[in-house]
């Protein structure tokens, strides 16, 4: 193995993966280039746009920011897993309904952020959905479709 | 608003949405072909100098590195760009290399590509490259470029003038002369970024056995890309096919033929593989169409009634260093300036307009083009003008706005204007945002040094923008567009369309449009658009044309393929097919469903020859829609933002936010709603956040997005928005264009708003964006000016 590439192995939308990288593979080009997992997007490559975010080990990451090679030993979880799952699937199913999308290229990362509010806080306020949503960029939608599913799917859970 | 009818009119869901909340998108970067090469491009770091020299020797040598191409590689097998407008001879444009030779005229201009198989591995090797640049003399600013003594932006062009134009009707330096009060105002709207979330992108296939080239292009005219491509690469368009998948957002930015996408096919064609290039976000920032880098200077007299007498408005407009290809970068400022004082009845006007160039990137037509910069002047010029005279700044548009009225007719500045429904759309958004409490609110409040404004910004917008634009200009762009739709052997529907999105969801109103015409269920069409390779040709998706034009397309294929259709249906039935009806997908006649439209899809396809009719009616439809006897149709509405100023720390709140909009008929009032709700939200970015901040030497400052600020969801509002619907009298389906509404009467709600907040204090501001420096910076010159010191 070359000195510049490292062995990981983790858990991605709860299979196994082995892979040799070259340390400097950030984990987004990792899955969407070696993983055929192209759900997550890329589009700033320096953390501000939340596009191209994912869970690792319960936790949202912007992919761009973690290194491949810090994910070993762990599990990721990619938009394609969190469809998979079902986990979010009335969250989905709303921000179809009102339309909480237009291009559909930062929608992935809402969703990661929606779900980890949601978690935290089963009865979010509208600021506190517009807050917790001020790290994803969206430029297609001006946001309020998207606070709304968000609200729509705490206020059906409830 | 209207009821709807049936599925015209109906907010249904999007079906493409429920794969996109999936991760389910294909954009062009998901898609990888084999063999597939990358390439990177190095830029200029200077905007203005002569190139010396390449050292390239080390890069040559790197792992994966396949080629190496300067700017006269690429000019053997690729045409320069060169804009020529046949109808503007005045328009002045300089021929732009794909790949700069000698010169570099803008930062982040491309210069060398670098072909590896990989991207970290171009870029690796574009990091070794070293091109050594003299600098020669920027000229940044626009109103410096227009001096005598300005360097040229181009060494081997004389002039840094683009165009100089102007409308006159009237007198307007006797009008303001006899006028009862004159109000003048200075804007200087600042250069800005569209910033899609998906940056530009393109793979280009080129196989020299059958000399073809596929293009997967992240981009919004893919038909227009086509003729360029085969133009320029010299390859017949037959054999030129270009499709563009999933698009992450375009905004009218992703319209132009840009010279590293250009070079990237050129590539293709020299190495026989197919070529991927992905714009990063620095490039982006560097090389993207830009927009709005205009100053205006206007003034606005009215008569003691509040009769606007005349209106005088000078634009100066930045264009780069060469015009956006093959559109030309002047649509801004033409708009702009035949736009000034749109909804109003204008008895003297004189609007000009001056466009330079300067080294800085190309700009474009980024959502709006213009209208956005002619609307925020004519409306902050009517705010003064109340102010002047006394009178409520709502009543003061009332009383100036061109009256409602059937026929088409042209205003003094040459637009053709029909039904417009500008009182009623005040009327209502008078309503909707209770403005006389918040006026009465305004007042309490300032008496307690408490600062709010309400901003109005009426707006006229031209739409479904058509055949007079670029045909004139022999231009290679389609004035109309197409419609396909064939019957499949299930009885479900095939549709394909000319009118391409990019988030719109233009295909969702499409299949509303056929599926309603047809009489079939939403689920049993498939709407798919932005591929060459489908049987109609058309413009894509630009100047909100989509549904107005590509819907009254698709209106006139569903009614001669459910006239085809009712044909063949009442051969089998031995009925009249007068007697005939199409409903959930069943052919009906007085005494209930007879038929599956599958019978006729599976006999037409497979059993015709059974059929006693000669010839067999088409279940296949195409239909193209052309607009003839108009060049656009003329939309209108109001924004109205309610606002915060604080004075103390210079920062905006925005309360509130009303847009009431006419877009004639709504086919799907989710979609339009949302269209407005994000084109607004761009334009109060443009207001209060954006700019692309060049220095003297033309460096771009802040290239990022953690530099460049954008709207983010914690700092917006939310938007109420409604409707009047005068349906467009041109076209059946009375369809206006609403895609820009939200941008075009956003930028000037929030100046008319903020200074509306400062005006008790004598403050006024007069360059966008509105940050809070510039509002201390305001607030403190008016007391300046107050104490006389």
């Amino acid at each position: 193995m070359r000195s510049d590439r490292v062995a990981i192995s983790f858990t991605l939308n709860d299979r196994p993966v082995e892979a040799e990288v070259a340390v400097r593979t950030s984990l987004v080009d990792f899955v969407r280039d070696t993983q055929g997992l192209t759900g997550s997007h890329v589009g700033c490559e320096h953390g501000v746009c939340g596009a191209c975010q994912m869970r690792v080990n319960g936790v949202i990451v912007r992919g761009c920011l973690m290194l491949a090679v810090q994910a070993d030993g762990g599990e990721v979880v990619t938009i394609e897993g969190l469809t998979g799952s079902g986990e979010c699937a009335d969250l989905q199913r709303n921000f179809v309904a009102r339309n909480a999308m237009q291009c559909g290229f930062c929608t992935p990362g809402m969703i990661f952020t929606a779900v980890e509010l949601l978690a935290e806080n089963p009865c979010p306020s509208r600021p506190v959905i517009r807050d917790a949503l001020s790290g994803n960029f969206c430029r297609c939608t001006g946001y309020q479709s998207i606070v709304d599913a968000i609200e729509a799917t705490a206020s059906e859970r409830a | 608003m209207k009821a709807p009818d049936g599925l015209i009119g109906a907010s249904r869901p999007r079906s493409k949405a429920r794969r996109l909340v999936a991760g389910q998108g294909s954009y062009t970067d998901d898609i990888v072909l084999p063999g597939m090469l990358h390439v990177t491009f190095v830029r200029s770091a200077l905007a203005h100098g002569r190139i010396l020299s390449i050292d390239a020797d080390e890069a040559r040598t790197m792992p994966g590195v396949v080629g190496l191409f300067d700017g006269k590689d690429i000019a053997a097998v690729c045409k320069p760009f060169q804009v020529h407008h046949a109808a503007l001879p005045h328009y002045r444009n300089a021929q732009q290399p794909i790949l700069a030779i000698d010169e570099v005229f803008w930062q982040g201009m491309p210069i060398v590509a670098v072909v590896a198989t990989s991207r970290a591995a171009a870029e690796d090797a574009a990091d070794t490259i070293f091109v050594d640049i003299d600098e020669l003399p920027v000229v940044s600013d626009p109103l410096a470029a227009l001096t005598d003594s300005a360097p040229p932006r181009i060494a081997t062009e004389e002039s840094n003038l683009a165009l100089d134009m102007r409308i006159v009707h009237g007198d307007v330096d006797a009008a303001f002369a006899d006028a009862f009060a004159v109000v003048e105002h200075e804007f200087d709207f600042g250069r800005q970024a569209g910033v899609s979330l998906e940056c530009r992108a393109i793979i280009a296939d080129y196989r020299s056995g059958q000399d073809t080239l596929d293009v997967i292009q992240s981009h919004q005219v893919p038909h227009m890309m086509r003729e360029l491509f085969a133009d320029h690469l010299g390859i017949d368009a037959i054999r030129v096919h270009v499709r563009c998948p999933d698009v992450g957002g375009a905004f009218g930015i992703k319209l132009h033929a840009y010279p590293d996408e250009m070079a990237t096919c050129a590539i293709s064609k020299i190495l026989g593989r197919p070529v991927k290039f992905i714009a990063d976000r620095m490039e982006a920032f560097a090389s993207d169409a830009q927009a709005r880098e205009a100053r205006v200077r206007a003034r606005l007299g009215v008569d003691a009634e509040g009769k606007i007498v005349a209106i005088d408005a000078g634009s100066l407009f930045g264009l780069g260093a060469v015009s956006s290809y093959p559109r030309g970068s002047v649509g801004e400022g033409l708009q702009a300036m035949q736009m000034m004082g749109a909804p109003y009845t204008l008895p003297a006007v004189r609007s000009t307009l001056q466009c330079a160039y300067q080294n800085k990137p190309p700009t474009g037509t980024y959502r709006g083009v213009g209208q956005p910069i002619a609307a925020a002047v004519t409306e902050q010029l009517m705010d003064k003008a109340a102010r002047a005279i006394g009178m409520d700044p709502a009543e003061l548009r009332r009383r100036n706005y061109l009256p409602a009225s059937g026929a088409r007719h042209a205003t003094p500045t040459g637009l053709q204007v029909g039904d417009l429904s500008l009182e009623a759309c005040l009327d209502r958004l008078m309503e909707r945002m209770d403005y006389a409490r918040l006026r009465a609110e305004q007042a309490e409040l300032r008496a307690k040094h408490i600062y709010r404004g309400i901003g109005l910004c009426t707006f006229v917008e031209l739409t479904a923008v058509g055949s007079g634009l670029y045909g004139g200009n022999q231009v290679s762009i389609a004035a109309g567009e197409g419609c396909s739709l064939r019957l499949e052997a299930s009885g479900q529907v095939s549709c394909e369309t000319s009118a391409s999105e990019q988030g719109q969801g233009t295909g969702a109103g499409i299949a509303q449009i056929v599926a309603h015409t047809i009489g079939i269920e939403l689920d049993s069409i498939m709407v798919k658009s932005g591929s060459t390779d489908g049987t109609t040709y058309g413009g894509g998706a630009w100047a909100s044309r989509g549904i107005a034009i590509g819907g009254e397309a698709a209106l006139i294929a569903a009614r001669d393929l459910r006239r085809n259709i009712l044909t063949i249906a009442g051969s089998l039935l031995q009925a009249d097919p007068g007697t005939l009806d199409i409903r959930d997908g069943m052919v009906t006649d007085a005494s209930g469903p007879r038929l599956p439209l599958s019978e006729i899809g599976t006999i037409g396809h497979f059993r015709q020859y059974q059929l006693p009719l000669d010839p067999v009616p088409e279940l296949t439809v195409t239909r193209h829609y052309v607009p003839r006897t108009y060049p656009y149709i003329a939309a209108n509405g109001i924004h109205a933002a309610h606002v915060e100023v604080d004075v103390g720390t210079g920062l905006i709140r925005i309360i509130g936010y009303h847009v009431v909009e006419d877009c004639g008929r709504i086919i799907n009032p989710l979609l339009v709603d949302e269209q407005i709700r994000g084109g607004t939200i761009q334009g109060i970015g443009a207001a209060l956040y954006e700019h692309c901040r060049y220095d003297e030497e033309g460096q771009l400052l802040n290239g990022s997005l953690a530099d460049y600020a954008v709207p983010m969801a914690g700092e917006m509002p939310d938007i109420d928005i409604g409707h009047i619907e005068t349906p467009a009298a041109e076209t059946e389906l009375g369809a206006k264009g609403a895609g820009e509404a939200g941008t075009v009467g956003a930028i000037g709600a929030i100046w008319t708003a903020v200074n509306d907040a400062l005006a008790p204090l004598g403050a006024e501001v007069t360059r966008q964006p509105f940050t809070p420096d510039r509002i201390i910076e305001a607030i403190l010159a008016a007391r300046g000016d107050q104490t006389g010191d």
